[in-house]
């Protein structure tokens, strides 16, 4: 295998490139990215460097490890289309690369909302450095931030915003904050701890249009129950869509992301696809699409050592997740689809844990300011209800019994 | 300041930083090997699991609370001197710190 191209240089592109080198690939790689400049991670974009504004700490590799490496990373670069047939991907300024094998790292993008008004001035969205350098000198401008959208990226800025002094009010769809990430117990506490930071959210409550000032600015949003909220700065968080244009318009097979087999192949031997984009089976072989860098880099080492070494187990790899709320961590291991039992276990002198288990089976393991608990949960994912409930649900006892011999 | 790594195999990279910066980002963005720092110092992961040199283990400071839980899922050997290098942040009683590389992160 003479050529890799990697179309998309986030996190799980940059991971798929370092990963074939460490794994001891030797032929060229091409890194392909649209954004300007070197790679980098986007998880502090809505936690640290909104506080710091260090771009250049955002940065995952310096220039010279791509020289290094023999990586060959083209910055501001659009892919139009994939040539299957003849195995080459074109750019929009009509440059061809042909490959041996493609990697398909094309993440996702924010989703718009039908939502009037979307693109006045003071209207914003989070998903790039671009995005967040926008935002942050916003900011400093801003008395009033609308945010739509009770997630990981909306919640990450109120926090953040209500740092910097500035009121937030958050307009959530559902019921409750998270609903998609977490159990009803987490929401309900992250919601205390987002009202003693200041913060007005608003359930139930679908935004119809933004407003606008006399020079056409926003000036807040309309809900579509007639409320009016007053903002100078309205964030739209509502999610992701996965970027799968180019591999559908290739004839690959695309459901909620480019689907791929256990060993993160395309419907076409010749390409992967990982990360964000890609719909992958689970353990129990129903496919699942996660956006998170732990599934980005997983995925991405998993692809470098079946390319170089050959196929070997199917993608196993535990999920986890973590959000940075104000001085609050958030940490997820597993998932929780389909828990038929959820345990919320307040702790003496620390904050809460929720344990969700499925046939008897600990499936994930919700922790608050607690790294060690996540880390005892991650170890824990599968252990018996039976095992869990005999150490009191201590999950430190619960590792260190598994761990002692029997 | 100044950082000194030393790889598993015994390679030196002498790197220069600037205070507040971690020891795991000084690695990471000077292109040393043996530093992931894969969740970039969220504590969430145990890929920048370095070694602190015997004589710079009392100025460095023992293990964060949580650090010890997130070693026990490192990949090489936990000793006593074993930090994660993204809780270690370079102050000026730092300059010149000597820290050893694990053989593997993963």
């Amino acid at each position: 295998m003479e050529r890799i191209v990697i179309i998309g240089s986030g996190q799980g592109g940059q991971q798929a490139a370092s990963s074939l080198r460490q794994e001891g690939y030797q032929g060229q790689i091409l890194l392909l990215g649209e954004e300007p400049g070197l790679p980098y991670q986007r998880p502090p974009l809505s936690k640290a460097y909104m506080a710091n504004g260090d771009a250049g700490a955002l940065t995952l590799k310096p220039a010279s490890f791509y020289d290094r490496a023999a990586i060959s990373l083209q910055d501001r670069t659009r892919v139009s289309r994939i040539e299957r047939v003849t195995r080459e991907v074109v750019t929009e300024a009509g440059a061809r690369h042909a490959y041996d094998h493609l990697i398909l790292a094309t993440g996702a993008r924010n989703f718009r909302p039908p939502i009037a008004g979307l693109d006045a001035p003071g209207v914003v969205e989070l998903r790039t450095l671009s995005d967040a350098a926008h935002i942050r000198d916003s900011l400093a401008a801003t008395g009033h931030a609308v945010v739509i959208g009770g997630g990981f990226i909306g919640l990450e800025f109120a926090a953040m915003a209500r740092a910097a002094g500035v009121a937030v009010t958050v307009i959530e769809a559902s019921p409750r904050l998270m609903a998609r990430a977490v159990s009803p117990g987490m929401s309900a506490r992250f919601l205390e701890l987002h009202r003693e930071m200041g913060c007005t959210i608003i359930f139930d409550a679908l935004a119809d249009a933004i407003l606008h000032d006399p020079h056409g600015a926003a000036a807040g949003v309309a809900l579509r129950d007639g409320r009016q909220i007053a903002g100078d700065l309205v964030l739209v968080a509502t999610g992701v869509r996965p970027n799968v244009e180019l591999a559908a318009d290739a004839g690959l097979v695309c459901d909620n992301g480019i689907r791929v087999d256990g060993q993160l192949l395309t419907s076409d031997p010749a390409i992967s696809a990982l990360g964000d984009v890609a719909s992958f089976p689970d353990p129990d072989g129903v496919h699942i699409r996660l956006e998170s860098v732990q599934a980005a880099v997983d995925h991405a080492r998993h692809i470098a050592r079946r390319l170089v070494h050959g196929s070997a187990a199917d993608y196993a790899a535990l999920p986890w997740f973590w959000s940075d709320q104000g001085k609050f961590k958030l940490q997820i291991a597993g998932l929780s689809t389909g828990a038929d039992r959820v345990m919320s276990l307040p702790q003496p002198q620390a904050e809460l844990l929720v344990l969700a288990f499925r046939a008897g089976r600990l499936i994930a393991v919700e922790t608050l300011s607690a790294p060690a608990l996540h880390m005892a949960g991650r170890r824990l994912i599968g252990a018996s209800f039976e095992m869990l409930e005999a150490h009191g649900f201590d999950l430190r006892a619960a590792v260190k019994a598994m761990a002692e011999p029997v | 300041m100044k950082i000194t790594f030393i790889a598993a195999d015994g390679t030196v990279t002498p790197v220069e930083v600037t205070a507040g910066e971690s020891i795991m980002r000084a690695a990471v963005q000077n292109d040393v090997d043996g530093v992931i720092g894969e969740c970039g110092g969220s504590m969430m992961c145990a890929t920048c699991h370095c070694y602190v040199d015997d004589a710079w283990t009392d100025a460095v400071g023992p293990q964060e609370d949580g650090e010890s839980d997130l070693l026990d899922c490192a990949a090489s050997e936990v000793r006593a001197s074993s930090r994660l290098s993204c809780q270690i942040k370079m102050r000026p009683e730092l300059d010149g710190v000597v820290i050893h590389l694990p053989e593997s992160q993963l």
